[in-house]
């Protein structure tokens, strides 16, 4: 018995917590409605669905919506329960996911920012913090992937294939505006395989939007934190 | 095959008290070792080298770590006793959604609380209230976050209610003249047994900030 099922996304074309919640729906198949948001000129109807945050992404599944990209994916998950599944159906595999997929959010994504907002000592120390933390996720993926570098294909993405293409896929745009490789190949085989194949598959490059156009908005970023007077 | 579950904890640790209370709700024994978080063990730095934090639950010697993330786990192992996350995919995903919110607003926000002064003590104080407040609005008239019994946004908040004497010793204010429904609802946690045997006394929380200003200098 089919339900009527209707999906919206309200998000915001760079954001790159809006684009995980993307490439799940296209990953598992359902159709949604997108609807940009002005983050400067918020929508009454995305202050409505997330009065606590007044963010983006919110996804609305039959009238009701849902905020934070991290919940909506387990969302998603849970209610469109068929393959590829996000998360694997065994608690300790799925409690050492759930782990890294916040490490990749919070810390990984924090000390990126950072790299791209800082310049002399300030980035010196930003560098060192988001090396460490590569070292860290490397050293995490080798445990929880001990076959090595992983095949990655369209069909199986999963909640980390996801995390890992949202916050490290813009390496080289970050690389060219600020002059700094983070996913070093050579110290992260692991992790930069498994980027570079990430940013290969169609429904990723369907998703993200075009390397120069990624690039025009972190200059924009960049260019802001490092005016000399903030307002 | 018997359970061996293992808890590395510190007791004043308001994230390791939510995964006491989770244990406790499900009735399971484990072994609590105490942590020192100035000399830590050898077993916490090879069971949580990431982060080299309390709490970590090691289950037939494997480990998990971020309290919220051993909840659920505990609450997806032992399934079967005293449910904290509902079996419906969108009232799981509210119970998320105001799990976090309590850790990226209202943990984070605690030790600015106790510990600061003047101005950015005010800020923080404000803060707080405002999120408690927040939170009493999603409590509404149910007897718990997760309605008739203690759920997975109970266990995420009520652990840093005994941080409060020490946040209104500090700060000079008062919580429940601001926030009485939040009081209202932790006293009804406590009358819970698993809550109870999780959470310090208030005092003892506040004398171990007080040695804790001492160590390092009030600043």
């Amino acid at each position: 018995m089919e339900e009527e099922n209707e999906v919206k996304l309200h998000g915001m074309w760079v954001s790159t917590y809006s684009k995980r919640v993307e490439l799940a729906l296209r990953v598992k198949g359902i159709p949604y409605e997108y609807i940009e948001e002005d983050l400067s000129n918020k929508s009454p109807l995305l202050l409505q669905y997330n009065p606590v945050h007044k963010k983006v992404p919110v996804l609305v599944h039959n009238g009701k919506p849902l905020a934070e990209s991290g919940i909506i994916l387990e969302y998603i998950d849970e209610t469109w329960n068929y393959a590829p599944l996000l998360l694997p159906e065994d608690p300790y595999q799925r409690a050492q996911i759930r782990f890294w997929a916040n490490f990749i959010d919070h810390q990984m994504f924090e000390a990126v920012a950072k790299v791209l907002t800082t310049d002399g000592e300030a980035q010196k120390t930003a560098i060192e913090e988001a090396y460490e933390n590569m070292e860290a996720i490397e050293k995490g993926m080798e445990q929880l992937f001990p076959d090595g570098a992983r095949k990655i294909d369209g069909q199986n993405l999963g909640l980390l294939d996801i995390m890992v293409s949202a916050v490290l896929g813009t390496q080289r745009a970050n690389e060219q505006v600020q002059g700094v490789k983070i996913v070093d190949p050579e110290r992260f085989p692991l992790m930069f395989s498994w980027v570079e194949q990430l940013n290969e598959l169609p429904v990723v490059k369907g998703v993200f939007p075009p390397h120069a156009k990624v690039v025009a908005f972190l200059q924009f970023i960049r260019k802001n934190a490092l005016k000399p007077s903030s307002s | 095959m018997e359970d061996k579950v293992i808890l590395l904890d510190l007791w004043s640790s308001s994230f390791a008290m939510r995964v006491k209370i989770a244990l406790a709700e499900k009735g399971i024994e484990y072994d609590c070792k105490a942590e020192n978080l100035f000399d830590k063990s050898p077993l916490l730095l090879e069971m949580n080298p990431t982060h080299k934090r309390v709490p970590v639950l090691i289950h037939n010697g494997k480990p998990i770590c971020e309290s919220l993330v051993i909840v659920e786990y505990i609450d997806e192992v032992w399934h079967d006793k005293s449910p904290l996350l509902s079996s419906d995919p969108y009232q799981r995903s509210e119970a998320r959604f105001w799990a976090d919110y309590v850790d990226k607003k209202i943990f984070g926000i605690g030790k600015r609380v106790w510990s600061s002064k003047g101005e950015d003590q005010e800020a923080a104080k404000k803060e707080l209230i405002e999120y408690l407040k927040t939170m009493e609005e999603e409590l509404g008239e149910k007897h718990f976050f997760g309605g008739d019994t203690i759920g997975f946004v109970d266990v995420a908040l009520v652990p840093i209610t005994s941080w409060f004497y020490t946040f209104e010793t500090y700060g000079n204010f008062s919580i429940e003249a601001e926030c009485p429904k939040i009081i209202a609802w932790a006293k009804r946690c406590l009358g819970k047994e698993s809550v109870a045997k999780s959470l310090p006394h208030p005092h003892n929380i506040y004398a171990y900030a007080l040695g804790l200003k001492k160590k390092f200098g009030s600043a």
